[in-house]
């Protein structure tokens, strides 16, 4: 608390603080009157040009070329590196039709969105490339049970020469 | 009438309340129990523990690359100050040689990470004293660092860019015009910030000689960062124990000697100035070289203790790491800034009044999942 000695004081005070509020006020003033400098996103409405950047990590997926061919042996490097028990494989044994030798293969690529954290060891972690982040963000679903997700596409296959 | 209001009389009452855990002034679940007496604090006692998440003890099943993304749901402002800290300890236990490139990239994210906590810390002091004009100022400016972030590290808050022995991937081609535009921006609009806070008669009236901590106190709590520097104690850790690039980098310790929250606060508007001028030595001058130095798939520190500090955003954050030469660690302790500096609350509001309270504790800087972890 200060103690006012005298009138010059008492006006002067009232003088700086009012000074002090229409500097702040200039500022304000300034963007009220530049709209153009205003920064913010109308998201909903600009979805369809809204570009997230490369890196953006969004969820697991497990790339299929056109041939729904994937590049996941099942070697379960993911499963291991994923902290939080995001990712289960489960695998199967599949027999091959040439040479008759029985291989491993995913049967089920399991990813839990609700358990990831999105700290992107699992890519990191696979030896094959075959997963990558992707860049949708809207995740939010009415059932939690649908946050559960099969990464393979039913029917797809191994890509020939990724074993070796 | 009764006696028991004859013995009463004139005099007053202490009494209980309970601010928060829910209040939107704490940002965040912290309950204090504050002893008032009419409008006059007389003792503050902070209840902690409502999003305790045991962290440390997690650590204890996860391997040392997976320590490292927890790390970001501590202090979630500084998180790649967080991250540093845990790979710095690994390296250090690993006895790993950093390429020059990882110590510069990671100085520079530091520092635009301080940076994006200050600006945020800024805007919400503001609002705290009742002026939201501030906070949309500070995030207005604060997105364009964390769109840095999610160009180059993937994500705008929880990065988990760090791994031990280097970084998860080189910087983006982007990283470096982005960061000098960015640069160019800001030191024309931290001008701003000064005129609509720094010198506004209300905000001094209720930041000037409030919330005084002397140097003694702030030593014994072991507050550091900007809040332990507003007492005059000089404890930034990038200057007493340089880590990464700070060695080769010029910069001054803020240091005020006033102790209230005027001084706490201008520490920082201080420290974002000294924090571009760091950027500004480093952007233009990162090595060439590996992002990432090899490292074994599974980590083992060989047995021993070992302990790191860093300077984050809210003060000196160690990382101790007990190995016992097998995948996770024995035992990981964090000594976060924020448990200590809200043990010296206490000292500071006795005798203040509650509305004081709320701009001493955005002075102090608390992020609650720092100090419950």
């Amino acid at each position: 608390m200060r103690i006012i000695k005298n009138i010059g004081q008492y006006f002067g005070e009232i003088f700086h603080a009012i000074k002090s509020l229409l500097t702040g006020m200039k500022i304000t003033g300034y963007y009220f009157f530049h709209p153009k400098e205003i920064v913010t996103q109308q998201y909903p409405e600009n979805r369809d040009t809204l570009k997230m950047f490369d890196r953006f990590r969004g969820e697991v997926v497990l790339i299929h070329d056109s041939n729904n061919e994937h590049r996941c042996t099942g070697c379960s490097a993911c499963e291991l590196a994923c902290p939080n028990g995001t990712i289960e494989i489960i695998n199967k044994k599949e027999i091959d039709p040439e040479t008759g030798k029985s291989t491993k293969a995913i049967d089920q690529f399991v990813y839990h969105l609700s358990m990831c954290t999105f700290c992107n060891l699992c890519i990191i972690a696979c030896p094959t490339d075959a997963i990558k982040m992707a860049q949708t963000f809207e995740h939010s679903v009415f059932d939690r049970s649908k946050l559960t997700k099969v990464l393979n596409n039913p029917g797809s296959k191994l890509m020939p020469g990724i074993r070796e | 009438m009764s006696t028991e209001q004859t013995v009463l009389g004139n005099e007053t009452q202490e009494y209980f309340i309970n601010m928060g855990p829910q209040h939107p002034s704490t940002h965040g679940v912290l309950r204090l129990l504050l002893t008032l007496d009419g409008e006059i604090i007389r003792k503050v006692e902070p209840h902690m523990g409502y999003i305790h998440r045991s962290i440390e003890k997690m650590c204890e099943k996860d391997s040392y690359q997976q320590i490292v993304h927890l790390t970001d749901r501590m202090d979630y402002l500084s998180c790649h100050i967080n991250n540093e800290a845990v790979c710095l300890t690994v390296e250090m236990g690993l006895q790993l040689e950093i390429p020059e490139r990882v110590k510069v990239i990671r100085t520079i994210i530091s520092e635009l990470t301080r940076l994006a906590s200050h600006q945020l810390w800024w805007g919400v002091m503001g609002m705290d004293l009742g002026a939201i004009t501030g906070f949309l100022y500070g995030f207005r400016d604060r997105e364009l660092i964390t769109d840095i972030f999610e160009e180059t590290c993937g994500a705008r808050l929880t990065m988990n860019y760090n791994v031990p022995g280097g970084l998860m991937f080189d910087i983006h081609p982007n990283f470096q015009k982005r960061t000098k535009e960015f640069l160019a921006y800001f030191k024309k609009k931290l001008p701003e910030y000064e005129e609509l806070l720094t010198g506004n008669v209300i905000f001094e009236e209720r930041t000037k000689g409030i919330g005084y901590i002397s140097k003694e106190d702030v030593i014994s709590y072991g507050v550091t960062g900007p809040s332990g520097r507003g007492s005059g104690f000089a404890c930034d850790i990038r200057k007493l124990h340089p880590y990464s690039a700070y060695d080769r980098v010029e910069f001054k310790e803020i240091l005020y000697n006033e102790g209230d929250s005027y001084a706490r606060y201008m520490v920082r508007m201080d420290e974002m100035k000294e924090s571009m001028h760091i950027i500004d030595q480093l952007i233009d001058n990162i090595p060439e070289g590996d992002y990432k130095a090899k490292t074994k798939a599974v980590i083992k520190l060989p047995a021993g203790e070992y302990y790191q500090r860093v300077e984050t955003a809210r003060g000196e954050l160690g990382v101790y790491i007990i190995s016992d030469n097998k995948k996770s660690p024995y035992r990981v302790k964090f000594r976060s800034p924020g448990f200590s500096n809200l043990s010296a609350l206490d000292t500071m509001a006795k005798g203040c009044k509650i509305a004081d309270l709320v701009a001493m504790m955005s002075t102090l800087d608390l992020v609650i999942p720092d100090i419950d972890r």
